[in-house]
């Protein structure tokens, strides 16, 4: 029982960064139809930045945490959304209107490059940084198992709340996110109305960046290593955090994203941790061979 | 930037100066994070170490070339332009155009298949020219696989390297296992490859492009991480070592022993070159057979039927196909060419662990067939030539070479969206009685 608990905690724990990733491919996919492969490598360039800017900030004598998460977080949103909009304006906006494979393509070579880049400029060795917020709150201990739930635990699933509280009234309030959801449903008409598409793609794409810019950070600080390959597994799980939830839905990547971090969190505990992956495939592709466009996904209507 | 398109004539001075500071700035808000802040391991505890000058000279980099590249666009753009007017209404005859360059790429493919079999005889004696050329055929065999996957039927398979696997490990665990030879495992290889095929096919049939994509992506690794974690099976991260060679008709490329040789049956000197290019030639053969098959294939009603699914399946559907069975034969076959491929790399390396058979695989052969321009056969050879060489060429300054093959599959595309090569032509054209289209 203590045990269940436990990984109820981790699982929504790494469901919540599982989810704020996945915004990011689901927004994405919504508005332009591609797979963004480099989505799980901004991430990782994210969570770079956080290392350096911890660094920085503990070299310059800053000892206050919160001070300290405040700046990197918004440091790290910031500069993520740049490479956000310089991926989609270099390797994608050139492709818009042409083959769906053809974006596809150049998403992987983009992936390619930023892993590349940062390795390069980075280092390929593990970074790791000295843990910041340590300590939790004991819930309860039974068998000699005591479950506890620890301050980036806490941090982590309050600023994922906050964020898609956030998230959600920008998409659905906001003169922003009007446009984002009509250019999601028709773009040429969307641009007929005098919306820039263009601008509203960027903003979209700078937008899943800084979700990842916030998940980066996050996991940054609650397993407090990082290397330039963390993108490509994250990036893969997100995604099909997305699918599994359906892409397009806001809700249903979050949902997504939870539902895999239980499937791990559970399965590693009690069961195989080595064949986690193969639990969390398995049950996408069941839950796709019942419900072909995800969980929350609207049914694809195919008009002739 | 807009500004610069809409303009009637040419930017002003001023315009150009402005686009290349505002690249030059968001040059500054890249770099800044990346190269001109990085930590360094200092006695266990990471430090801030700062590279202003190499940020300086990016961010210059980014503005002079940026106004050098956009000044030739522009001039490039503007004769083009200029061209087009001339030409004015020579569209007439663009289709025997085209059929005049249909008959030039059939005319680069026996090109192309003369250097191919001239090429081990040309460089004998060079191991690392006919070592890469194998590579080269490898990929062009696993390109025509999942050409027919992808290019003409339609599906988008990001996993194809699950089939190569099993391929693999079939001829891996059937030789050293069961002592079986590379001929008699190369059809039982490729039976087991294709009833994966229809396993991961079947329970996708209902899924739809992208939802396929994830699908094939995680079936990918699902293979991956058994290979990896089940030892007992298949030998774990270590892989499976002494995979037998293939043999020349029962004859194994040996030194001179008791048994009868390639070298001795044949009253030659041994060397180990023999082997070599022997290897070559079987995976030319088999590459051969492949295009071969598919291009028969494309002709037989199974073949149409994969262009026309690919085209439209709902209009397949409303002409009575049964798409399942279209859908499963393109699964089954496109796995069972994998496998072949798969099978002739275990036995070339005879060595095969989990780490060849990663994502990263699957990406190249995609783009493989991407680049090339979907459907296309010579293109598939065009783009394996181009991503096996371009890594190959780079090793001169190898910790760059994955950047760069990176930024050459991002710049083929946008360079030619459709492909190398873009062929998406039916094999087969109605000719109007009148019309003759």
């Amino acid at each position: 029982m203590a045990l269940a608990l436990q990984q109820l905690i981790n699982g929504l724990t790494l469901g919540a960064v599982y989810g704020l990733i996945a915004i990011g491919y689901t927004m994405v996919y919504g508005i332009i139809g591609m797979i963004n492969f480099a989505h799980g490598d901004i991430y990782m360039v994210s969570a770079f930045i956080a290392v350096s800017g911890f660094t920085l900030l503990a070299g310059l004598g800053v000892g206050s945490v919160p001070l300290a998460l405040v700046t990197v977080l918004l440091v790290s949103v910031l500069f993520t959304s740049v490479y956000g909009w310089a991926v989609e304006r270099t390797a994608y906006r050139p492709l818009r209107g042409s083959t769906r494979l053809a974006p596809l393509i150049s998403a992987i070579g983009m992936s390619i490059f930023l892993q590349n880049m940062v390795q390069l400029t980075q280092g390929a060795r593990v970074k790791p940084i000295p843990p910041m917020l340590t300590g939790g709150i004991d819930l309860f201990s039974s068998d000699g198992f005591t479950v506890r739930l620890a301050y980036s635990q806490i941090l982590i699933v309050v600023v994922t709340v906050a964020l898609m509280s956030g998230f959600t009234w920008l998409i659905t309030k906001t003169s922003f996110g009007r446009q984002q959801r009509s250019c999601e449903q028709d773009r040429t008409m969307t641009a007929l109305l005098g919306i820039d598409v263009d601008r509203t793609i960027s903003l979209t794409f700078m937008l899943g960046a800084a979700l990842a810019a916030v998940a980066g950070v996050m996991v940054t600080v609650y397993y407090g290593v990082v290397d330039f390959y963390i993108g490509f597994v994250a990036g893969i799980k997100a995604f099909t955090a997305a699918v599994l939830g359906g892409v397009g839905s806001l809700p249903g990547a979050m949902l997504g994203g939870l539902i895999i971090g239980l499937i791990e969190a559970f399965w590693s505990a009690y069961l195989a941790a080595e064949y986690k992956d193969v639990a969390t495939f398995s049950i996408l592709i069941l839950v796709l061979m019942f419900r072909p466009s995800g969980l929350l996904g609207r049914p694809e209507v195919e008009k002739v | 930037m807009s500004a610069l398109v809409s303009a009637a004539g040419a930017p002003t001075p001023a315009e150009r100066f402005r686009d290349a500071v505002g690249v030059a700035l968001v040059a500054l808000l890249l770099g800044v994070p990346m190269i001109g802040l990085t930590t360094v391991d200092q006695g266990g505890a990471l430090r801030v170490a700062t590279r202003w000058p190499t940020l300086l000279a990016f961010v210059a980099t980014a503005f002079f070339g940026r106004l050098v590249l956009r000044f030739v666009f522009d001039r490039l753009k503007k004769r083009r332009t200029a061209l087009e007017r001339a030409s004015g209404a020579a569209g007439a005859g663009s289709h025997s155009a085209s059929k005049s360059h249909g008959k030039i790429l059939v005319l680069v493919g026996w090109l192309a298949l003369g250097i191919a079999l001239a090429l081990p005889v040309v460089y004998a004696d060079n191991r690392y020219v006919v070592d890469t050329a194998t590579t080269v055929l490898i990929y062009v065999m696993l390109g025509w696989g999942l050409n027919v996957v992808v290019g003409l039927a339609g599906l988008l398979d990001l996993g194809y390297v699950a089939f190569y696997a099993v391929g693999a490990y079939s001829y891996a665990l059937l030789s050293t296992q069961f002592g079986w030879g590379f001929w008699q495992a190369l059809p039982v290889a490729g039976a087991i490859t294709a009833s994966f095929g229809l396993i991961l096919g079947w329970p996708t049939l209902r899924l739809r492009g992208d939802y396929l994509a994830i699908v094939t992506l995680g079936f990918g690794e699902i293979i991956r991480v058994i290979l990896v974690n089940w030892t007992a099976f298949s030998g774990g991260p270590n892989g499976i070592a002494s995979i037998p060679r293939p043999s020349f008709f029962g004859l194994p490329f040996k030194p001179p022993g008791d048994t009868p040789t390639f070298a001795s049956f044949f009253g030659l000197e041994y060397s180990p070159a023999q082997r070599i290019v022997f290897l070559y030639y079987l995976i030319l053969a088999l590459a051969l057979l492949t295009n071969l098959f598919v291009t028969r294939l494309r002709r037989l009603p199974v073949g149409r039927a994969w262009e026309a699914m690919r085209e439209d399946e709902i209009a397949c559907k409303a002409m009575g196909m049964n798409v399942t069975n279209v859908k499963l034969s393109a699964f089954a076959l496109g796995a069972m060419l994998g496998g072949f491929a798969g099978v002739f790399f275990a036995a070339r390396q005879g060595f095969i662990s989990p780490e060849s058979f990663t994502f990263n695989e699957s990406a190249i052969i995609l783009a493989i067939v991407v680049l090339g321009g979907m459907g296309s056969q010579l293109g598939v050879v065009l783009a394996s030539l181009v991503l096996v060489l371009l890594p190959e060429l780079g090793r001169d300054f190898a910790e760059y070479r994955m950047l760069l093959f990176g930024t050459a599959m991002i710049l083929i595309m946008i360079w030619k969206p459709a492909g190398i090569l873009s062929q998406r032509e039916p094999t087969l054209r109605y000719a109007a009685p009148g019309g003759g289209a």
